[in-house]
C-alpha cells in the first residue's frame, strides 16, 4: 500500500489550499491604500501568529515557517523536498561566505530552519572546514571563498554559488522519482539560465562569464542561449521561440517586470496539474511552491505599497495564484 | 468423491465473502485516510467526507449476501448440509466468482474515486452532489455482479 502514503497527506492539503489565497483577495490587497492597511488584512486573513508584531518581514517569516511545520507534520522523507529547499541553503552559504571574508557579523541575512543552520554553516566557512558540507556544496565553496578573498569580486562570488545550486537542484530533480520534482527542477534551471541570457546581455557581460554562471539542462541548449545573448535582446528571443519557453520571448517584447513575472509564472505553470493528482507527494510539493509564490507575491505587493509604487506597476508584478 | 461438492459450494460461499470483504476492507480504509486528512483541518466537513468513506463498504454487504443465499442453499444454515455432488459444487463455485473478483476490483477502485472526490468536498463543500457521482458510477459493476451471482446460485438447483 505504499502508493497510498500520501492520500491523508494530500487531502490534508487539499482543505488547506482553502485557504491560499485566489486572484481576488490578491485584488483586494492591491486595491488597499497603504502599507498599513495591507497588514490588517493579511491578519484578519490569519497572516501571522497571535504573538507577530504588525511589521511585513515579521509577518512573511511567520507564514514560511507554518508552512514548512505543517509539511515536515505530513510527510516522514523530507529528502523530496531537497529542490525546494536548496536555494535557501545556498542563500545561506552565500551569506557565511560574506560574513567570514568581510569579518561584518549580522544575523538577519541568513534564513532561518534550513538543513544546515546558518550558525553552523557560518563556523564551516570560518573554520575552512569545507569537506563537512554536502558534496554539492563543498568545491563551490571552497572556490567561491578563494575567489571573493583574492579577487574581492561579489558577483564572481555569487555566481559560483548560484551555479552550484542549480546544479543541485537539477541532480536532485533528475533522482527524483516523481515527476512533479523533474518538471520543476528542469523549468527552475531552464528559467534561471534564461534569466541570466537576458540580464547579461543587458549588461554586456562575456561569454566566459555566462558560461561560468549557467547550468546545463535538457529543454535549452546553453552554447545556444550564451550566444543568442551576445548578438542580442532580438536573438534571444528568435531563440526561445524555438523552445518550450516561447512565453518568456513574448513577456520579453513586452517588458523586463513582465519577463520576471514570466520567470515565476512558467514554475506555477509547471505544478499546476498536480492540483488534480491525488495520491502522489505531487500536490504536497505543488503546494510548498504555492506558498512561495503566494508569500513572494504577498511581499512585492507591500514592498510596492512601502514606496507608494503606482497601482498598475504593482500589478505588472504580481504572480499567477496556484488556487 | 460426492463430500467434495460441498467442499466446492462452501468454497464459493468463502470467496464471495473474503474477497468482496477485502476489497471494501481496502476501499473504505483508502477513503478513511483521506477522510481523516480534511477532517483534521475542517471537523464540519465530518458528515459528507463520512458518506463518502462509507461507497466503498457495499460490496462487503453483497459478498455477505451472497454467501448467506449459497449458505441457506446448500442446507448449512439449516444444521443439515444437502448432498451436493461434484458439478453442482463447482457450479456454485462458479457463481459466486462474480460477486468476489469484481466486488475485490470495485471496492478498491471505488476507494480510489472516494479519495479523489473527497478532494472536491474539501475544497468545493456545496459540490458534494456531484462529488458523490463519480464514486458511486463504480457501484454499477459491483450491482451488476451481485445480479449474476444471486440469479446464478438461486438457479442451481440442489
Amino acid at each position: 500500500m505504499a502508493k497510498n502514503q500520501y492520500t491523508y497527506a494530500v487531502a490534508r492539503i487539499r482543505a488547506m489550499e482553502v485557504s491560499l489565497f485566489s486572484q481576488a483577495v490578491i485584488d483586494q490587497l492591491l486595491a488597499c491604500k497603504d502599507e498599513k492597511q495591507c497588514i490588517s488584512l493579511l491578519q484578519e486573513k490569519g497572516w501571522g501568529n497571535a504573538d507577530t508584531p504588525a511589521d511585513a518581514e515579521a509577518i512573511l517569516t511567520c507564514e514560511r515557517e507554518k508552512t514548512w511545520k505543517e509539511v515536515k507534520g505530513l510527510v516522514d522523507d523530507m529528502s523530496v523536498f531537497d529542490v525546494v529547499s536548496y536555494p535557501d541553503l545556498f542563500h545561506n552559504l552565500k551569506a557565511a561566505i560574506k560574513v567570514a571574508a568581510t569579518g561584518e557579523e549580522s544575523s538577519d541575512i541568513f534564513i532561518s530552519d534550513t538543513k544546515i543552520p546558518a550558525e553552523e554553516m557560518l563556523e564551516i566557512v570560518k573554520n575552512k572546514e569545507f569537506s563537512r558540507l554536502p558534496d554539492y556544496m563543498a568545491n563551490a565553496a571552497e572556490e567561491a571563498y578563494e575567489a571573493l578573498l583574492h579577487t574581492h569580486d561579489g558577483q564572481l562570488c555569487d555566481i559560483i554559488i548560484d551555479r552550484a545550486a542549480l546544479l543541485a537542484i537539477y541532480a536532485a530533480g533528475r533522482k527524483a522519482k516523481d515527476a512533479i520534482i523533474r518538471d520543476y527542477a528542469e523549468s527552475t534551471v531552464a528559467v534561471a539560465d534564461i534569466k541570466i541570457a537576458v540580464r547579461s546581455q543587458k549588461t554586456a557581460k562575456s561569454l566566459e562569464f555566462m558560461k561560468r554562471a549557467m547550468a546545463e539542462c535538457d529543454s535549452i541548449s546553453v552554447d545556444a542561449l550564451c550566444k543568442a545573448a551576445l548578438n542580442g535582446m532580438d536573438a534571444i528571443q528568435e531563440y526561445l521561440e524555438g523552445t518550450a519557453y516561447k512565453g518568456g520571448a513574448e513577456a520579453l517584447r513586452e517588458s523586463t517586470s513582465a519577463f520576471e513575472c514570466w520567470c515565476d509564472n512558467r514554475i506555477i505553470e509547471t505544478i499546476k496539474p498536480q492540483l488534480y493528482n491525488p495520491f502522489t507527494i505531487g500536490p504536497i510539493v505543488a503546494y510548498v511552491l504555492a506558498r512561495e509564490n503566494e508569500i513572494k507575491t504577498v511581499r512585492i505587493i507591500l514592498t510596492g505599497k512601502q514606496n507608494a509604487f503606482p497601482d498598475d506597476s504593482i500589478r505588472e508584478r504580481v504572480r499567477e495564484m496556484y488556487v | 468423491m460426492s463430500e467434495l461438492g460441498i467442499v466446492y459450494a462452501l468454497l464459493g460461499a468463502a470467496a464471495a465473502v473474503l474477497l468482496a470483504g477485502t476489497g471494501s476492507a481496502i476501499g473504505v480504509g483508502i477513503a478513511g485516510q483521506a477522510a481523516s486528512g480534511v477532517v483534521t483541518e475542517d471537523p464540519s466537513k465530518f458528515a459528507k467526507v463520512l458518506i463518502m468513506q462509507l461507497l466503498p463498504g457495499t460490496q462487503g454487504i453483497y459478498g455477505l449476501l451472497v454467501g448467506f443465499i449459497t449458505l441457506s442453499k446448500i442446507g448449512l444454515l439449516g444444521g443439515g448440509a444437502a448432498d451436493i455432488d461434484v458439478k453442482t459444487g463447482l457450479m456454485i463455485l462458479a457463481a459466486c466468482l462474480p460477486i468476489g473478483i469484481v466486488g475485490l476490483l470495485s471496492a478498491i477502485s471505488q476507494g480510489k474515486t472516494s479519495a479523489a472526490a473527497i478532494g472536491i468536498v474539501a475544497k468545493k463543500p456545496e459540490q458534494f452532489g456531484k462529488a458523490m457521482l463519480f464514486p458511486a458510477m463504480v457501484e454499477t459493476y459491483a450491482i451488476l455482479a451481485l445480479l449474476i451471482s444471486i440469479l446464478a446460485v438461486t438457479a442451481i438447483q440442489v
